[in-house]
C-alpha cells in the first residue's frame, strides 16, 4: 500500500482553491468581491490543465479504495468545464442577486470536489463521502437567494428529500455488505460469484438504485427537481442538472457494471424499464410547462433516461462509451440552455416562455444558443445531441429494441415542446422590444457552449477516440 | 511549396469557405470589403490548386496511384466514414480550371454587381458556391462528395433566387433545387446501396472491390446502383428528361449563370460519372444508357436552341447540348475525351456567358437578340472575345472546342456506335448554326437606333480577355499530334487516339456549314425574309422547337390532373384520417397524460416522499416478477 500523492492533485488543488477563496472573502473588501469570480474561473482552468496533463497517470490508492483511472479524469474534466461555465456565466448574476460572493464560489467548489471524489472512489464508504459533500453544498446553494421564499423552499424540500434519499442509499449499501462482506467496488463483484442472487442483494440493489435514482432524477425518484430546479438560482440550477447527475452517473456506473456485474441478469430489466418511464414521463410531462426551467428540468430528466439506455447495452463498453460522449456534450447543451435562461432572468426578472416572445429580435445571440441547445437535446442531426443518441442507442437496437423504439418515438415527442420555445423567440412579436444586451463574460460561455455543440455533432471523430480510450480503460481492472 | 500545396489541398475548398464566413459574421456591412474577401480568398485558393496542379502534372505517379489522404470523420461499429482529399490528374486539372474561372467570374461580378443592395451576401454565397464545388471534386469518398453535392445544390438555390424581388427568379430557384432533389434522391439510394454491398464509400477501397465485384453481389444489382447513382447526374448535369431546370436557372444574376454553366454545379454530373467510371465500366448496359442519353441531350438541346430569342436561354440549351456531349463521351468510355470537353467548355462558356452578362449591362437588361444588332461597333472586346467563343464552340481550329470535340466524336465513331455518331455529328452542325445566328443578329448588322450600348469596365472585360485567351488556346494540350492530356487524364490505361483526318475535316466542314447557313439566313438577308418564311413554312416544327417540345407544359399538365388528383386524394386521408384520429389523436392523448402526471407534481414534500417510496416498492415488485426465485427469497425474508 503506497500512497502516490500525484494521482489526487486535482482534488487537493480544488480543496485548496476552496478553501483560499473563503478566506479571500474575508480579507477582500467588499467591492473588489467580483474579482473572485474571475480568480475562481482562471484557476478551474488551471485544474483543468492538472487533470488533462494527468490523462495517462492512472492507478489506485489504498487497494482500490480510491482509483484514478482516464474514466474518472473523463469525468473530472465534464465537471471541471462546466464548473468554469457556470462559474463565468454567473459573475454577474451573482453580484446581482446573491451577494456572499466568495461563499458562493467556495461552496460551488467544494461541490466539484465531491463530484471528482464520486467518480474516483473504488469503495461504499468514500462514494457516501463524497456524495454528501456534493449534496450538502448544493443544499445551501439551492437556498442562497436568502429572501426569496421559492429559494428557500426549495432549500428545505431539497435537504429533507436528498437525506431521505440518502438513507434509502445507505441502507441498500449496508445490506450489500453485509451480504458480501465488503465494501470496496471491485471485491464486491468477486464476491458476488460465490453469493448469487440472493434476495436480500437484490433489496440492495433496489434501494442503491432508488438513492442513486433520486440523483440523476429517474422516475419515480425524480419528483424533488422540477420543484427545486425551479425556486434554486439558475446557475445552481444548471450545475445541479450537469454536474451532480454526471457524477452520480459515474457512480452507478461503477457500482453496476463493476461491482453487480455477476447479477447483471438481474437488473438489466429493470433499468431498462426504468429509462423507458423516465424517457416516456419526462417528456410527457415537459410539454404543459410554462416556466423554462421547469420545462428543462423535465427535458433533463428525459435525458437521464437516455443515458440510463447507456447501462443495458449488449456491449457494456460500448454502453459506457455512449454514456460518457452523451454526458460530455449534454453538458454544453444545457449550460447553453440555461445560461440563456439566468440572463434573461437577469435582464427582465421572467422565468416564464411567453416573455421570450421576440427574442430573436431582441438578442439573436441568445435566442440562437437556446434553439441550437433545445435541438440538440431533441437530437436533430447535425448537432451534438445527434451523435451522442445514435451511439446510445445503437448499442441497444440488437436486445433491447422496444426500448429504442420507444427512445425514437419520445425524441420526436421533445421536438414538439422544445420547438415551442424556438417558436416563441423566432415567430412571436416582442412585448417589449428592447435590446437585451450581453455581457462579455456570458457571451462567451454563450458561445463556446453553442460552438462545442454544432462542432461535435459535424466532427465527432475526435472525442469518440478520447472516449473510447476512457471507456477502455475502465474495464481494465 | 509545391509539396505543401499537394499534402495541404484541403486548404482549396477551406479558403472560399473562410471568406464566406468572414463575409456572413464580420464584413457585411461593407461592400467593397466583402468583395475583395470573397475574390482574395478564390485567388488564394486559385494559387494553392495551380501549385497543387503543377505538382500533379509533373510526376508521373500520381496518373497510376492518386494521392489520397483522409481522416476519420466518425465511426460506429463497423461503419467507418473518412473525410479526405483525393488527388489525381483529374481532380487536379478539376481544381485548378474551378479556381481559375471561378476567380474570373469573381472579378467580373465586383462590376456587374456594383450597387446592388445584396452585394456582399452575393459574394459571400458565391464564395460558399465555389467552395462547395471544390470540395466535391476533392473527395475521397462518396458521402463526403454527396455532402458537397448537396451544397452545391444549395448554393445554386441562394444564388438563383437572388433577385428576391423577380417572381420569376424565385420560381426558377425552386424548379432547379427541387428537379436536383428528385434527382439527388436516386443518387443517394445509389450510395447507400453501395455502401451495404460494398461495406464502402471510400472511392480507392470501392475501386478495388468493385474491380471483382462478383463477390459481392450479382449483376443485376450492379445495374441497379449503376442507374441509381446515374439519376443524380442526369439531374445535376441537366440531361433529359431532368433538363428543364437549367434554361429557367438564367434568372440569377449573370455571374452566377456563368458559375453554373462553366464551372461549378452542372459539370458536377458529368465529374461524378467520370469519377465512379469503374463502376459503369463493369456495366456495358448503364455505359449505354449514358450514351444514348448525353447523346439525346445533345441532339434535343441544340434543336431548342435554334430558335430561342433570349440571349442568355440559347446559351443556356447550348450547355445542356454539350453537357449532352461530356455524357456522351462517358458512355462510349471515353474519360480522356468527356474531361477534355469538360475543360474547354468550362472556358468558352464562361466567356460566352460573362460576354452575355456585359451585352444585358449595356443595353439594360434587354435580352432579345432580335432586338440587338451591331454590338461589336460599340463594344469591340465583349463582341470580338464573343466572337472567340462561338469559333470554339463550333469546332473551328485551332480553337479549344474544336479539339475536344473532335475527340468525342471520334471516340463514338471508334465505338462503332454510328447511330450515336450521327446525333453527334449533327449536333455539331446545329451548334454552329445556332451560335452564329446569335452572333449574327446580336454582335453584326445594323445598330439598333433605340440602343445606346457602351463598353463594360474593365474589371468585366478583363475576364472576358483571359477567358478568351484559354478558350483559343486551350486545346493545345490534347491535340491528336500531341495528346498530352490522354496522358495523364484516362480510365484504365492511356488513351492514346490516332488523328483521323477524315473526322477532323468532316467536322470543320459540318462546323463551317453551320456558320455559313447562318450567315445567309440572318447577315446577308438584311430583312430576314428567308428566315421569317421558313419559320412559317415549317410552323409546326418551329413551334415544336421554340416552346421546348412543351416538357415544362408536360410536367406541369402531369402535375396538375395526376399528381393534385393522388394529392386530393392523400388530402381528404390525411385530413380526416391521418389528422382526424391519428396525429390529434396522439397529440391529445399526449397532452392529456403530460397534463395527468402533472397534477401529481403537487409540490408537496410528502407526496414526494411517498412517490419516492412507492417507486422503491414498485422496482422490488418488478424485481420479484422477473425472477420468481427472488420473489420467494423476499417473501419469506430471505429465510432459505
Amino acid at each position: 500500500m503506497q500512497l502516490d500523492l500525484s494521482l489526487i492533485v486535482p482534488e487537493i488543488a480544488v480543496a485548496v482553491l476552496a478553501l483560499t477563496v473563503l478566506i479571500f472573502g474575508m480579507i477582500i473588501p467588499a467591492k473588489s468581491r467580483q474579482g473572485l469570480g474571475w480568480f475562481t474561473a482562471v484557476t478551474l482552468l488551471g485544474v483543468l490543465g492538472l487533470v488533462i496533463a494527468g490523462w495517462d497517470n492512472m492507478g489506485s490508492l489504498y487497494g482500490g479504495l480510491y482509483v484514478v483511472d482516464q474514466y474518472s479524469q473523463f469525468f473530472k474534466v465534464i465537471f471541471l468545464v462546466a464548473a468554469f461555465l457556470v462559474v463565468l456565466g454567473s459573475t454577474r448574476y451573482v453580484d446581482r442577486h446573491l451577494g456572499g460572493q466568495s461563499e458562493y464560489y467556495s461552496l460551488l467548489l467544494f461541490a466539484t470536489l465531491g463530484m471528482m471524489v464520486m467518480t474516483s472512489a473504488g469503495d461504499f464508504m468514500t462514494i457516501y463521502l463524497g456524495l454528501e459533500l456534493m449534496t450538502i453544498a448544493f443544499v445551501i446553494l439551492v437556498c442562497f437567494r436568502r429572501l426569496e421564499s421559492k429559494s428557500l423552499e426549495a432549500g428545505m424540500k431539497y435537504v429533507l428529500l436528498a437525506g431521505m434519499s440518502s438513507a434509502v442509499l445507505l441502507y441498500g449499501l449496508s445490506l450489500v455488505y453485509g451480504i458480501t462482506g465488503s465494501v470496496v467496488v471491485s471485491e464486491v463483484g468477486g464476491r458476488l460469484a460465490e453469493v448469487g442472487a440472493n434476495p436480500l442483494l437484490m433489496l440492495g440493489l433496489v434501494m442503491l438504485l432508488a438513492g442513486l435514482g433520486f440523483k440523476i432524477s429517474a422516475v419515480p425518484f425524480h419528483m424533488w427537481s422540477p420543484d427545486i430546479y425551479e425556486g434554486a438560482p439558475t446557475p445552481i440550477t444548471s450545475y445541479l442538472a450537469v454536474g451532480s447527475k454526471a457524477a452520480s452517473f459515474a457512480v452507478l456506473i461503477r457500482i453496476f457494471i463493476v461491482g453487480m456485474e455477476g447479477v447483471a441478469l438481474n437488473w438489466e430489466l429493470l433499468l431498462a424499464l426504468l429509462a423507458a418511464v423516465t424517457i416516456i414521463v419526462g417528456n410527457l410531462v415537459a410539454i404543459p410547462q410554462t416556466n423554462i426551467k421547469r420545462l428543462l428540468a423535465f427535458s433533463s430528466i428525459a435525458q437521464a433516461g437516455y443515458i440510463l439506455v447507456g447501462m443495458v447495452a449488449l456491449d457494456p463498453e460500448g454502453g459506457v462509451k455512449g454514456i460518457m460522449f452523451y454526458g460530455f456534450l449534454y453538458v454544453f447543451a444545457t449550460l447553453g440552455a440555461f445560461t440563456v435562461a439566468a440572463h434573461f432572468y437577469n435582464k427582465t426578472g421572467s422565468d416564464e416562455i411567453k416573455d421570450y416572445a421576440g427574442l430573436a429580435q431582441r438578442s439573436p445571440l441568445m435566442a440562437a444558443v437556446m434553439v441550437i441547445a433545445l435541438l440538440s437535446m431533441a437530437g436533430i442531426p447535425p448537432l451534438a445531441g445527434f451523435v451522442g443518441k445514435f451511439y446510445l442507442f445503437m448499442n441497444i437496437v440488437d436486445n433491447y429494441l422496444w426500448l429504442a423504439f420507444i427512445g425514437l418515438v419520445m425524441s420526436m415527442v421533445s421536438v414538439y415542446y422544445y420547438l415551442r420555445v424556438a417558436l416563441v423567440m423566432y415567430r412571436n412579436e416582442p412585448l417589449d422590444d428592447t435590446p437585451i444586451a450581453v455581457s462579455g463574460p456570458v457571451s462567451v460561455t454563450l458561445i463556446l457552449t453553442m460552438v462545442v455543440t454544432v462542432f461535435l455533432g459535424i466532427y465527432p471523430g475526435p472525442l469518440s477516440e478520447i472516449v473510447n480510450s476512457a471507456a477502455h480503460s475502465f474495464f481494465m481492472h | 511549396m509545391v509539396e505543401f500545396a499537394l499534402h495541404n489541398a484541403w486548404l482549396v475548398p477551406l479558403l472560399p469557405a473562410l471568406a464566406f464566413v468572414i463575409i456572413i459574421f464580420l464584413t457585411k456591412p461593407w461592400p467593397a470589403l466583402s468583395g475583395l474577401v470573397s475574390v482574395g480568398g478564390m485567388l488564394t485558393s486559385c494559387f494553392f490548386a495551380s501549385l497543387a496542379a503543377y505538382g500533379v502534372f509533373t510526376n508521373h505517379k500520381y496518373a497510376e496511384e492518386p494521392l489520397v489522404y483522409a481522416t476519420r470523420w466518425f465511426s460506429a461499429g463497423d461503419l467507418k466514414i473518412d473525410v479526405g482529399i483525393q488527388l489525381d490528374p483529374t481532380s487536379a486539372m478539376m481544381i485548378f480550371m474551378v479556381t481559375l474561372v471561378s476567380s474570373l467570374i469573381f472579378i467580373y461580378a465586383t462590376g456587374y454587381m456594383k450597387g446592388d443592395p445584396g452585394y456582399s451576401v452575393f459574394f459571400s454565397y458565391l464564395a460558399l458556391f465555389g467552395s462547395s464545388m471544390l470540395l466535391l471534386v476533392l473527395s475521397s469518398n462518396l458521402l463526403q462528395m454527396f455532402v458537397a453535392w448537396e451544397l452545391v445544390g444549395l448554393c445554386s438555390y441562394l444564388l438563383i433566387g437572388f433577385y428576391t424581388h423577380k417572381i420569376s427568379a424565385r420560381e426558377a430557384a425552386k424548379k432547379a433545387f427541387v428537379t436536383c432533389r428528385v434527382a439527388d434522391f436516386g443518387l443517394l439510394l445509389g450510395i447507400l446501396s453501395l455502401q451495404i454491398v460494398f461495406g464502402t464509400l471510400n472511392l480507392t477501397e470501392l475501386a478495388e472491390k468493385i474491380n471483382n465485384f462478383d463477390q459481392y453481389t450479382t449483376m443485376g444489382m450492379m445495374t441497379l446502383m449503376a442507374v441509381l447513382v446515374f439519376i443524380g447526374p442526369i439531374g445535376k448535369s441537366g440531361q433529359f428528361p431532368l433538363h428543364v431546370w437549367l434554361p429557367d436557372a438564367m434568372e440569377g444574376p449573370t455571374p452566377v449563370s456563368a458559375l453554373i454553366h462553366a464551372a461549378t454545379m452542372v459539370v458536377a454530373g458529368v465529374y461524378l460519372v467520370g469519377r465512379m467510371m469503374f463502376l459503369f465500366h463493369e456495366v456495358p448496359s448503364a455505359m449505354e444508357l449514358v450514351a444514348i442519353t448525353g447523346a439525346f441531350t445533345a441532339l434535343f438541346a441544340a434543336s431548342i436552341a435554334i430558335t430561342q430569342r433570349e440571349i442568355k436561354r440559347i446559351l443556356a440549351y447550348s450547355t445542356v447540348s454539350q453537357l449532352g456531349y461530356m455524357m456522351l463521351a462517358l458512355g462510349v468510355g471515353s474519360l480522356t475525351a468527356s474531361m477534355f470537353h469538360l475543360w474547354t467548355h468550362a472556358f468558352f462558356k464562361a466567356l460566352m456567358f460573362l460576354g452575355a452578362g456585359s451585352v444585358l449591362h449595356a443595353l439594360h437588361d434587354k435580352a432579345d437578340v432580335w432586338k440587338m444588332g451591331g454590338l461589336i461597333k460599340k463594344m469591340p472586346i465583349t463582341g470580338y472575345t464573343f466572337m472567340i467563343g462561338c469559333l470554339a464552340i463550333a469546332g473551328i481550329p485551332p480553337f479549344a472546342g474544336f479539339w475536344s470535340k473532335d475527340e468525342i466524336l471520334l471516340a463514338a465513331f471508334d465505338n462503332g456506335n454510328y447511330v450515336l455518331f450521327t446525333m453527334a455529328a449533327i449536333t455539331a452542325f446545329m451548334t454552329a448554326f445556332y451560335m452564329w445566328r446569335l452572333f449574327f443578329l446580336a454582335f453584326m448588322g445594323e445598330e439598333k437606333a433605340e440602343n445606346h450600348p457602351h463598353e463594360s469596365p474593365w474589371n468585366m472585360t478583363l475576364p472576358l480577355v483571359v477567358l478568351a485567351f484559354f478558350a483559343t488556346v486551350g486545346g493545345l494540350v490534347g491535340t491528336p499530334w500531341a495528346p498530352v492530356w490522354g496522358e495523364w487524364i484516362f480510365f484504365g490505361h492511356p488513351h492514346h487516339v490516332e488523328p483521323n483526318y477524315l473526322i477532323m475535316v468532316g467536322s470543320v466542314v459540318l462546323g463551317m456549314a453551320g456558320i455559313y447557313l447562318a450567315y445567309t439566313l440572318y447577315l446577308a438577308d438584311k430583312e430576314k425574309a428567308r428566315a421569317h418564311a421558313l419559320a412559317k413554312q415549317y410552323r409546326f416544327l418551329h413551334n415544336l422547337s421554340f416552346n421546348k417540345f412543351y416538357i415544362d407544359e408536360i410536367y406541369l399538365w402531369f402535375n396538375h390532373s395526376i399528381v393534385d388528383g393522388a394529392a386530393r386524394l392523400f388530402y381528404l386521408f390525411d385530413i380526416y384520417v391521418v389528422d382526424g384520429i391519428l396525429i390529434n389523436g396522439i397529440a391529445a392523448f399526449t397532452r392529456l397524460s403530460g397534463e395527468g402526471l402533472r397534477v401529481a407534481q403537487t409540490g408537496r414534500l410528502q407526496n414526494y416522499a411517498l412517490v419516492f417510496f412507492l417507486g422503491v416498492l414498485a422496482l422490488a415488485v418488478v424485481l420479484a416478477f422477473t425472477d420468481p426465485a427472488t420473489a420467494f427469497g423476499l417473501m419469506t425474508g430471505g429465510a432459505k
